[in-house]
């Protein structure tokens, strides 16, 4: 299955600014398989923090949280609004 | 009554206070953040901020309406600005209207409080004298490892 990841400000720079990829994923996979598989590829992408929250269809879900075909995953970096 | 908004205009306050009030109210509470000219003695020239705009628009939403339920079914209104903003400019403005004060200064404090917790805003600071930086912010509390 298929799912987008955005990724936002200190994040979409360490991989290599791009805002968003697809990325294909075993079904049944949940949000910690996808950061693994995210680390997985080297550079800029295995230093992404270990802390991180994650938001799934616009709300924010756990690290046991399945994922499902055209799911759209955001990386939350630490928020700084206000 | 409640409304929020996230946009890259100007903030009015007087747009923002206009939103709220009812015969009822006796108190109306205002709470605006601004972008300082320095942070930790470094000269700032200004703030950049970046959100994830769909659900930065949907949290402030949620949060707006905790925050009416507090105040007993206040009027509660919010905006939060995004994009490059000088010195001096708006980032984001709160108003409440409630019964008496408590209500509102509760609820207006709640909101700008939720706001650094969980909503999906961040921020680069640019200076006089040296590169720009994100600013270190709050880890919403779902996390995944």
């Amino acid at each position: 299955m298929d799912v987008t990841v955005l990724l936002f400000a200190a994040h979409r720079e360490l991989a290599g600014g791009k805002a968003n990829t697809v990325v294909t994923l075993p079904e049944r996979s949940t949000v910690d398989g996808l950061l693994a598989e995210l680390r997985a590829r080297g550079g800029g992408w295995a230093s992404l923090p270990r802390r991180a929250a994650v938001a799934v269809n616009r709300s924010y879900a756990n690290g046991d949280t399945v994922l499902s075909e055209g799911d759209e995953v955001a990386l939350i970096p630490p928020v700084a609004g206000g | 009554m409640v409304w929020s908004d996230i946009t890259t205009e100007n903030i009015d306050p007087g747009d923002v206070l206009a939103r709220v009030g009812r015969p009822g109210d006796g108190a109306v509470a205002f709470f605006a953040g601004v972008v300082r000219n320095e942070n930790q003695g470094r000269p700032v020239s200004g703030m950049e901020y970046e959100g994830y705009d769909e659900m930065a628009g949907k949290e402030l939403a949620a949060i707006v309406g905790e925050a009416a339920e507090r105040a007993g079914g206040g009027r509660v209104a919010a905006v939060h600005r995004l994009g490059r903003l000088a010195v001096g400019e708006v980032s984001v403005a709160i108003a409440v209207s409630a019964p008496h004060r408590a209500e509102a200064f509760d609820a207006a404090r709640y909101v700008i409080e939720e706001i650094k917790k969980r909503l999906p805003v961040w921020k680069r600071e640019h200076y006089l004298d040296r590169d720009a930086e994100w600013l270190e912010g709050h880890l919403p509390a779902a996390e995944a490892k």
